[in-house]
């Protein structure tokens, strides 16, 4: 992959019926990561997946895969052709058995990997001829995932992946995509709203809200960057304003002022002491901390 | 060897990796010239992603503590300079379980002495007024 980045899209819009899903939704995807997309449901995240496998057209803006803009006809088949993806419904027929279902999609894909199917038909423990249709959910996203993994795809998109499976479930499948990872060259994209499953495995994450990245970045620079001081004052905190780069939230009450920054808290703190606290407190931000702080609530 | 990152706690997995790896030699549970699991097994086993085991690795290599052999996997260092670093840690580890130990005397709970640390290496500690 000579791309820097499988995934690159600038100003995403997309209106349906005058209802605006995507209000300008940048991502940069780098090769080799896995790369967590979080947000609330309705937040842009199906709807971006959509337009990122052309089955749906921007309003503006521009969505790369591979280097190649994804609302060319012509190029959106060449990138499907090198996507796995395994959708939120898990779409599969659900007349066909299980081994039906792998042998009737094998011969769409001529890099089909036979080696990687024997692995995850015993790994997965898949009832070869149980119809799909009688599959629990775990089974049936466990046979979508394989089918996924044996197309010899560069770049696996998965919407919402463990969503409706139980932890231990979860714990299956978040485990075959990182072993995955670590055997094949290729990059995963998965939406979730399941912020501890991005922290687990990935290692970059967007954040959206309402259609638009809040967040973005390797989750090892969040971790690293985000910082909660808290500023205790003898009498009211003062109504300052602070002028460090990165301060995302301040918050007063009473004696205490809380700040949010996202760029450390060395410059914020030095800048803070000019007020004379009487104390100051830095603790690190979790991510989902840092979700609950940049999304907004319920309208 | 017990490698258990908590992948929710805001510190970088791949930090607290190292900081693992390296209470492991420290205890004696990882010995010099030891090899450690690969990177693909070890992600697989503590479900993470593998980028953050390679990330680790390289930094405790840089670090000294460990050495990658090419194609062989990686090893616990047998140099002194290794030796030297879990010494420093060593006697570092002691001084700060007594200072733990003195402030939780003092009713301190853990949190607050997790946040006294992270406000010391932050360099508040000037405003705090103590020192030795």
């Amino acid at each position: 992959m000579s791309e820097p980045f499988v995934i690159e899209t600038s100003e995403l819009r997309k209106q349906y019926d005058g209802v605006e899903a995507l209000r300008g939704l940048s991502l940069q995807v780098p090769a080799g990561s896995i790369y967590g997309f979080l947000g609330r449901n309705g937040a842009g995240k199906t709807t971006t997946i959509k337009l990122l496998l052309g089955m749906a057209r921007p309003t503006s803006g521009t969505a790369m895969v591979f280097g190649r803009p994804s609302t060319l006809e012509a190029a959106s088949v060449e990138i499907r052709r090198r996507i796995g993806f395994v959708s939120d419904q898990k779409d599969l027929y659900d007349y066909m058995t299980v081994d039906e279902m792998i042998r009737f999609t094998a011969p769409f894909f001529p890099r089909w990997r036979a080696d990687l199917e024997q692995r995850y038909r015993r790994s997965f423990e898949l009832p070869a001829d149980r119809k799909v249709k009688a599959l629990s959910r775990g089974m049936r996203t466990k046979l979508a995932l394989l089918l996924a993994l044996c197309r010899g795809a560069e770049l696996l998109i998965l919407d919402e992946p463990t969503s409706g499976l139980d932890p231990a479930m979860t714990e299956e499948v978040l485990q075959s995509l990182v072993a995955h990872v670590a055997s094949e060259e290729m990059t995963v994209f998965f939406s979730s709203h399941q912020i501890a499953e991005v922290d687990q495995i990935g290692d970059h994450v967007a954040i959206i809200d309402r259609g638009r990245t809040v967040v973005a970045g390797a989750l090892d620079d969040l971790r690293d960057q985000y910082r909660r001081i808290e500023l205790v004052f003898a009498g009211d905190a003062p109504e300052a304003t602070f002028r460090s780069p990165g301060v995302e939230r301040v918050r007063r009450k009473g004696r205490v002022l809380t700040v949010l920054s996202s760029a450390g808290s060395d410059r914020f703190v030095a800048e803070a002491r000019a007020l004379n606290p009487v104390s100051v407190d830095v603790a690190a931000v979790t991510l989902k901390e840092i979700f609950l702080e940049t999304v907004v609530g319920e309208a | 060897m017990l490698l258990r990152p908590n992948p929710s706690s805001g510190v970088p997995i791949y930090l607290q990796l190292m900081e693992q790896v390296k209470h492991n030699i420290e205890t004696g549970a990882l010995r010099p010239g030891e090899q450690l699991p690969g990177i693909r097994p070890l992600a697989e086993e503590l479900v993470i992603n593998p980028n953050t085991v390679a990330k680790a690795y390289r930094e405790l290599e840089h670090e000294g503590v460990i050495e990658l052999r090419h194609g062989a996997g990686a090893f616990v260092s047998s140099n002194g300079r290794a030796k030297k670093a879990t010494d420093t840690l060593r006697a570092g580890q002691t001084l700060v379980t007594a200072a733990v130990d003195r402030l939780r005397e003092r009713g301190v709970t853990d949190e607050e002495i997790r946040r006294l640390f992270e406000a010391a290496l932050a360099g508040l500690n000037k405003t705090g007024g103590h020192g030795e």
